[in-house]
């Protein structure tokens, strides 16, 4: 089974990607896109596995997210890996709808990303290329302190110097 | 100036280390070319057309003298003993080695310094007025806010991927000498009715290839709400930005698509879930850094007596009083003045300075002005604070440095990118022809009667050299493979920012020396007393000079 780095942790990857021009859905876990999140809502919930839905940098979230919040997760999609819109997305999840699920970073995504991605609110790593996920997970820590308030600190550096 | 604590040290240490290992996996093949081209953007390593180029951040432009020396240091010890000034008030190595950038930043770090987010598609370094602090119109001290702004965008976790660079000046002052509404966001302090401090937010101002000067969004920011103002407006860009097309992908045309209003409204209605969080700064925030900004332990001065002391020694020495005429300014305080140290002496390469120059610069700072330097967006440096019974002591060391060339702000104070002598993206070299321009331009009597005159030249569209903005502004552009140049005359960078026209089709580069001079020739004889070059532009117009320019033979 392919694997993943969660909550700093490499773990097996249950959830299928379904692509939004799939028809029919495989067993198991599965992440949709949003459009057939909407459009399949009866039948996603009548199947046995779990669902989740994965979002395009370029959706408007604000239209649909007070209806995803309840999924155990939510995937944002990088086209490509210097597209900066999940991180805004990832905030927004957290920070602005409460969403407290697991919000994982997939597409093009490179490993220096993940100590401002961790930032951001997200806690899952998808890679689409061969990498020894131990080692990356090493950029989890690049950092020990930032200035600006984030998911992982709510509190900005100015209010907590010594 | 702002000195660390152990948090501020902590991060630029680990961005070093973070930075060395990126290195590493780089050089061992683990990160490809287009992944590293990011990560090395983001702490200032350019790869040039000869070798790689490292930018280091002087945040709006204030170093110390034992930073200074650090620089002359690091450039004897991994460049070729020289550095160049920029346009963002930041130093450029142009020979460092690829695998020995972690070391360099290392060394900088020792000094507080760093090269953190001076490139790529992110927050650059915050810029302001050189004379910041000592400046006779100055509203507020801009500088606590720059560095509230370093802070805050250094590392920023949400904008490390933005669609284009962004920039932001903030200028203190009644005269604009932070060129702030040619930038993605303008802070322009200001005082409300009952004399709080706020801010005037501008957004979408620009050179590069669609110039366009800001547009006011918000006219009073209360102080508080800086940064989650700031927030809202990166939030809105990052999301909607273009980033199809690198050449739409600034700010300034995501603003003129929905229109400045429209741009207002989505930052509001954004800054309304941000509006009085935890981010909202507090006045023990503000109190702490304008606390590193205060005053020098002035003397008290007689100011009439100096004054003629120093007139005396101009009435005496001719070099002397053509430098005090250009090169030093009086300041708020009775008895002090700030001295520009020229970086363009003829035959130099505008905004360059040697190691020993360095040194001298720091020797001079620790002397006469505090320890403290400013680099200027002007490629000039500049010493504030200094005693004025002491500025003929300074002349005379300055002067065999060769920092005392008496030329500010007249047609040899040009700004210049490093053009196509070392730029990858440039069309044609900008370093020859400011040179070709100094030397034609060598008669020190004829340049003092021109007076105030603006020349800017960039070596491509992408503007680095502000052409735009210059009273005369010289572009690089290629014709079938070769290099020419366009004129463009009426830019300004002030408060009544403009944008230079095209005065007619492209010149070779000796044709463009020779037409400058026509330029000159046609304002020295249609000019009203007193007038400048930029105001007789305004006066008589594009016509005049384009007729002299492209003249047939006769």
């Amino acid at each position: 089974m392919p694997q993943l780095l969660k909550d700093g942790n490499v773990i097996d990857n249950s959830w299928q990607l379904v692509d939004t021009d799939t028809d029919g859905l495989p067993q198991g876990d599965i992440l949709v896109s949003t459009s057939q999140w909407h459009k399949q809502q009866n039948v996603l919930a009548d199947r046995a596995g779990a669902v989740g839905v994965w979002i395009d940098s370029d959706e408007e979230i604000e239209a649909f997210a007070d209806g995803i919040i309840d999924l155990p997760v939510i995937a944002i999609n990088f086209p490509k890996f210097a597209d900066g819109r999940g991180f805004s997305l990832a905030r927004l999840l957290r920070e602005r709808y409460g969403y407290s699920g697991e919000i994982r970073a997939i597409g093009e995504i490179i490993r220096d990303q993940l100590f401002l991605m961790q930032r951001c609110g997200f806690n899952a790593f998808v890679f689409d290329t061969e990498l020894d996920l131990a080692e990356a997970s090493k950029s989890l820590q690049d950092f020990s302190d930032a200035y600006q308030v984030a998911v992982d600190q709510p509190e900005p550096l100015f209010k907590r110097r010594a | 100036m702002y000195q660390y604590d152990q948090y501020d040290q902590k991060i630029v240490d680990e961005r070093v280390e973070q930075y060395r290992d990126q290195t590493k996996r780089y050089l061992a093949g683990d990160i490809s070319e287009e992944e590293f081209l990011p990560l090395r953007l983001q702490n200032g390593l350019y790869v040039q057309r000869l070798a790689p180029m490292l930018r280091i951040a002087v945040p709006y432009g204030l170093m110390s003298s034992h930073q200074v020396r650090k620089i002359a240091d690091i450039s004897r010890k991994y460049d070729k003993g020289y550095v160049h000034f920029t346009t963002r008030q930041n130093i450029q190595l142009n020979w460092p080695r690829l695998e020995e950038v972690p070391d360099i930043l290392a060394e900088l770090a020792s000094v507080e310094m760093h090269a953190i987010q001076t490139s790529g598609n992110c927050i650059r370094n915050t810029t302001t007025d050189q004379f910041a602090g000592v400046a006779k119109d100055e509203i507020e001290d801009p500088r606590p806010w720059c560095e509230i702004i370093r802070q805050w965008s250094t590392l920023h976790p949400e904008f490390a991927f933005l669609p284009r660079k962004f920039k932001i000046a903030v200028c203190g002052s009644e005269e604009d000498r932070a060129a702030f509404l040619l930038h993605d966001i303008g802070i322009q302090l200001v005082k409300n009715d009952q004399g709080e401090t706020g801010f005037h937010i501008y957004v979408g101002g620009g050179l590069g290839r669609t110039p366009v000067i800001a547009s006011s969004i918000k006219t009073f920011l209360p102080k508080e709400h800086l940064l989650t103002y700031l927030d809202a407006i990166l939030r809105v860009y990052n999301r909607y930005g273009n980033r199809n097309n690198k050449y739409k992908a600034r700010i300034k045309i995501l603003v003129r698509a929905w229109t400045p209003e429209v741009f207002a409204e989505r930052v509001e209605a954004e800054w309304l879930h941000l509006k009085d969080g935890p981010a909202t700064l507090n006045g023990h925030e503000i109190e702490r850094v304008k606390g590193f900004f205060t005053q020098p332990d002035y003397k008290a001065v007689d100011g009439n007596a100096v004054s003629a002391q120093v007139q005396a020694l101009a009435t005496e020495h001719k070099g002397f009083s053509r430098w005090l005429d250009r090169n030093v300014k009086t300041q708020k305080q009775t008895g002090y003045a700030c001295v520009t140290l020229s970086l363009k002496p003829a035959g130099v390469a505008p905004g360059d300075v040697t190691d020993q120059q360095l040194e001298t610069i720091a020797d001079l700072a620790d002397r006469f002005s505090f320890g403290e330097i400013r680099t200027t967006h002007n490629q000039n440096i500049v010493l504030a604070d200094v005693l004025q019974s002491e500025l003929f002591n300074l002349w005379q060391l300055a002067k065999p440095a060769g920092l005392a060339t008496p030329n500010i702000g007249t047609i040899n104070d040009m700004i210049c990118c490093p053009g196509g002598d070392y730029c990858s993206l440039a069309n044609a070299k900008s370093i020859p022809v400011a040179e070709a321009i100094q030397r034609k331009f060598d008669d020190l009597d004829y340049v003092y009667d021109l007076g105030d005159l603006e020349l800017n030249i960039s070596g491509c569209m992408n503007a680095c050299g502000h052409h735009h903005i210059g009273h005369i502004g010289i572009l690089g552009v290629d014709k079938k493979g070769e290099e020419w140049y366009q004129i463009q005359l009426g830019g300004s960078a002030n408060k009544d920012a403009a944008l230079g026209k095209v005065l007619g089709p492209s010149l070779s580069r000796d044709a463009v020396v020779d037409s400058i001079e026509t330029l000159l020739d046609v304002y020295v004889e249609n000019r009203l007393e007193q007038e400048t070059f930029l105001k007789t532009y305004q006066r008589i117009g594009l016509e005049k000079f384009k007729e002299r320019v492209y003249a047939p033979a006769s």
